[in-house]
């Protein structure tokens, strides 16, 4: 397996929707070329970083009220009845 | 070096219950959908817009319009695929407002092949998320994120950080699979590289360079 093939499997890898066969030859690649091995471990950081990241939590205060003005209008667009086509 | 596990696979059995009973009237059980995925439309939305007041309207106007579209939910997707679908139709009609200069699609920045093939190569440290505080890494990870491409970011906000399967990302972008692989592969490759930066391996182990005194 040369690396441009690697690339080309690494997501169906890091997803884990890859044959056995071809995750064989994945990991036997991986076993020798080190550029390889640093690219898939720092990607599959990347993921694990952003995931858990917590990036643009929705403080409870927020949440509150945008779910208590989302209800109102829902009420509001009740009454309306349903908009013309 | 195995797979990625994927945290997020929620409820989903009563999903359909609380579904038809919202279209038969039931408040409270639209409520109770809101509540469910509030926090995962606010996350997409400023992911998208990165701007947390369009989030924030985005949140409101996809969750109206879910309500007001619900009787012509078919309920042959996860209601969750559905309202996600909403929401980033919303989030780009958001951008596009913003930045009308540029035109704002899922189907830009294609390039060719060549571009994902990473330039830098260098390991990281163990835990490079250790090195900073909760605050510098939250700044570094969301302006990071936004040097990409809306097409890319978004592809890697539902498959990786809300944890939506292809076919559903897919489905919710209506784009290919194969597209939405692609797209992926590229966002995770130059999310990589751009982390590098601030992660990598430093020579001695010290953070900081250019004392060459000793």
């Amino acid at each position: 397996m040369k690396c441009s093939e690697f690339l080309h499997e690494l997501t169906n890898y890091l997803d884990g929707v890859i044959d056995n066969n071809t995750k064989v030859e994945l990991e036997n690649h991986l076993s020798w070329c080190h550029n390889c091995y640093v690219v898939c471990d720092t990607t599959k950081k990347t993921i694990e970083i952003y995931r858990d990241s917590q990036l643009y939590e929705l403080p409870e205060d927020l949440r509150s009220r945008l779910r208590s003005a989302i209800m109102t209008k829902c009420q509001q667009h009740k009454k309306r009845g349903p908009e013309p086509v | 070096m195995g797979a990625i596990q994927n945290k997020l696979e929620g409820p989903v059995s009563d999903e359909l219950t609380l579904v038809r009973a919202a279209k038969q009237g039931d408040d409270s059980a639209f409520e109770e959908l809101v509540r469910r995925y509030d926090r995962n439309v606010f996350r997409i939305a400023q992911h998208i817009t990165q701007n947390r007041e369009d989030a924030e309207d985005v949140v409101q106007e996809a969750f109206l319009k879910a309500y007001g579209n619900l009787q012509k939910f078919q309920e042959q997707s996860k209601f969750y695929t559905w309202l996600v679908r909403i929401a980033v139709n919303e989030a780009l009609m958001k951008l596009r407002r913003k930045k009308p200069e540029r035109t704002v699609s899922l189907d830009e920045d294609i390039k060719t092949e060549d571009d994902s093939l990473p330039r830098e190569i260098a390991d990281w440290s163990p835990n490079p998320e250790q090195q900073y505080t909760q605050a510098e890494l939250r700044e570094i990870l969301s302006k990071t994120i936004q040097g990409l491409p809306p097409g890319f970011r978004t592809v890697f906000v539902l498959r990786d950080v809300e944890g939506l399967s292809t076919e559903e990302t897919a489905a919710a972008l209506e784009l290919s699979v194969p597209a939405v692989k692609s797209r992926l592969l590229r966002a995770r490759l130059q999310l990589r590289e751009r982390l590098g930066r601030f992660f990598q391996k430093r020579e001695n182990g010290d953070v900081h360079s250019g004392d060459g005194n000793q």
